[in-house]
């Protein structure tokens, strides 16, 4: 039977509880939003002792289904100041979902200045004190515990941002390969920081497999599931090959990729950061173009990028991330970008928020546009050293242009706007607006249907449609993300009609129910409720659901267009 | 009239990155695919001038014509 752990640091007690009904058919981010909705103030400080930092796999995390296991990882953020979920892969999601462990909840904060580690194991929690690894970045902590544990053991840590509580802190999860990948977004890792602990272990020694109610009808579901991944061309064939990156190119073309602190749609040196270019490097240096960031996925979007010598630089090199160094700050050298990755990952900083920082750093004067080897040394020494300008860059974009007087600064509740320009690429800008998580485009990610061609088409230009587009894709990433599947799976899901059912037939065999089309559809709805409800009580309002002022008076080229929904045109979303 | 043709992803293998070419005056998007041997099942998205094009659409004297497979990312 699944179990809660809970962890309460105030008094450093732990407990092992059984799983609330209304619990039960959750997972992922349904659970973790309902969790945070129950159990925290919305008004409390997000660093304070009524915060909770919560963890839990997907509903179908630890099975035999293709691209199953992520995380979600869930708190009131100290970035947007609303509730947040962030999902990542790793080894730990099916670690949990096989030892039972439905959610991991950690509350209260210690009285005291020191900090504590966790260790999990099929029993429950073992709390104790940390000093040696306090002030090591994340690649040092996963090695050591390794060194201590052995090569199996599962690893939720926080670099130096989280231990100094900055806002884009994020928590990084070992992957197969020991390397990282990361609850990026929203500040989780300075939460974790102000509960005072460094790192997690996960030994699963002792945890059985998970029991499926209907084997025969998963394993037909699973095999249904798994071709329509392989056969759709983006996620069978596209991912693979170019990653993330291959959108560089395509949103260049499209006049959508916000270049210089978003003042232009295009970069001249667009094609030394994309895909195509990343790809034939990676190649030529012996890296190697595919690779995933969990047992079990098939898609495997991810990469290992060399350098000159062949030696490891990064991995998990994604789109977002190449073009916030790259467009946004004009960087025009994939290797300086890499090197920023892997620092990015050590010190603990969402890789987004971070790269949409530098842009505003740069207009402030803090360094100039295009300095690659200025943005390795501000993140080594400065955000890696916590000295005072480090606390400002590590506050993110917000906390820049705030401290710097910028007035192009390009945030949604103050979280940092992704990849896409939402003048250019409406019904992205939808998403920004109205997401509860704050800029967010993995929310409602209308760019399949805008600028890829996937499910169907919509104008990127005109503003007709793009409010239900994003509605729909908001509602089902909602239920998706409750599942445990990385998001890619969408691409198929918009194109191939079995893709969906088998999905759905997983769930149903797993657990022994009769979901339809429409409960999921309902599940996505109450978790986009029960989120918003969050954030009302916080004291967020219909006016936070807005783009910052620049984008409606200041048009974007090629396309020379401006954001021009109106209030209500936007307010319309919340309609369901 | 000149149009010059960009390709991308795998696109480019035996072919090339940016080329201009010298085209009679009705030439359609789906003509400049069918020249480089490219199949419309294989087609993921066109742009013409940065703009998402019907295969059918016409092109123009100096237009720039973009041919993507079907990807994503994210
Ligand atoms: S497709 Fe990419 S993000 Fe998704 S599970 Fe695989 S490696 Fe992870």
């Amino acid at each position: 039977m699944d179990k809660i752990f809970r962890v309460n640091m105030t008094d450093l007690t732990s407990s092992v509880e059984e799983v609330p009904a209304n619990w039960a058919g959750l997972g992922g981010r349904a659970l973790t939003s309902t969790i945070v909705a129950e159990e925290v103030v919305p008004t409390c400080h997000p660093l304070g002792p009524n915060n909770k930092l919560v963890f839990a796999p997907g509903l179908l995390s630890g099975t035999p289904a293709a691209n199953s296991g992520r995380m979600s990882c869930g708190a009131k953020s100290p970035l947007t100041g609303t509730i947040k979920e962030s999902n990542a892969g790793g080894t730990s999601a099916q670690q949990f979902a096989k030892m039972g462990i439905k959610a991991l909840i950690i509350e209260g904060q210690p009285k005291n200045d020191k900090f504590y580690s966790l260790h999990l194991t099929v029993d429950g929690v073992k709390i104790a004190e940390e000093s040696e690894l306090i002030g090591k970045g994340n690649f040092a902590v996963i090695e050591a515990l390794e060194a201590k544990h052995d090569k199996k053991i599962g690893v939720i840590t926080i670099g130096q941002a989280g231990e100094a509580k900055m806002a884009a802190a994020n928590i990084s999860v070992k992957d197969p390969d020991s390397k990282i990948r990361s609850h990026g977004r929203g500040g989780m890792g300075a939460v974790m920081g102000s509960k005072k602990i460094k790192y997690i272990t996960i030994d699963s020694t002792g945890a059985g497999a998970i029991t499926i109610a209907d084997p025969e009808k998963f394993k037909v579901a699973a095999r249904t599931f798994a071709k329509a991944l392989l056969d759709h061309p983006v996620a069978g064939e596209g991912l693979p090959t170019y990653g993330t990156n291959v959108l560089v190119n395509i949103l260049n073309e499209a006049g959508g990729l916000p270049t210089r602190n978003f003042t232009y749609g295009q970069f001249k040196a667009h094609d030394n950061i994309s895909g195509e270019t990343m790809h034939d490097t990676i190649v030529e240096r012996g890296g190697k173009t595919k690779h995933g960031c969990h047992a079990g996925c098939i898609i495997q979007c991810s990469q290992v990028y060399n350098d000159k010598d062949g030696k490891y630089v990064t991995s998990g090199f994604e789109y977002e991330t190449i073009w916030g160094l790259g467009a946004n700050c004009c960087i025009e050298t994939l290797d300086d970008i890499a090197e920023a990755d892997n620092i990015m990952d050590d010190i603990g900083v969402d890789s987004i928020e971070t790269a949409v920082m530098f842009g505003v750093a740069m207009e402030a004067g803090i360094l100039p546009f295009g300095d690659g080897k200025g943005v390795i040394r501000l993140l080594k020494e400065e955000i890696g050293k916590v000295t005072p300008l480090g606390r400002i860059l590590g506050g993110g974009a917000g906390s820049v242009g705030k401290t710097y007087g910028v007035t192009r600064v390009p945030v949604v509740k103050n979280q940092g706007i992704p990849a896409y320009d939402p003048r250019s690429v409406k019904g992205i800008g939808i998403t920004y607006a109205t997401s509860t998580m704050g800029a967010d485009h993995t929310a409602g990610y209308t760019i399949a249907t805008n600028i890829l061609n996937v499910g169907g088409f919509v104008d990127p230009l005109q503003k007709e449609g793009q409010v239900e587009l994003s509605r729909n894709l908001q509602i089902a990433t909602a239920a998706v993300d409750s599942t445990g599947m990385c998001i890619f799976i969408a691409f198929p899901a918009l194109d191939i009609p079995e893709c969906l059912p088998a999905l759905i037939d997983m769930i149903n065999a797993r657990f022994g129910i009769e979901l339809t089309g429409d409960d999921v559809t309902d599940l996505g709805k109450n978790i986009l409720k029960t989120e918003r409800g969050f954030n009302l009580a916080a004291g967020f309002t219909n006016k936070d659901d807005r783009l910052p002022e620049f984008f409606n008076v200041d048009p974007v080229p090629p396309h020379n267009v401006v954001w021009d929904f109106t209030d209500e045109e936007i307010d319309e979303f919340w309609n369901f | 009239m000149k149009i010059l043709v960009k390709l991308f992803a795998n696109f480019r293998q035996g072919r090339f990155k940016v080329q201009e070419f010298e085209l009679s005056v009705t030439t359609t998007c789906a003509e400049v695919a069918a020249m480089l041997k490219i199949a419309e099942a294989e087609l993921g998205v066109v742009l013409v001038n940065g703009r998402h094009a019907q295969l059918a659409q016409p092109l123009r004297e100096g237009d720039t014509i973009s041919l993507f497979p079907l990807v994503g990312g994210g």
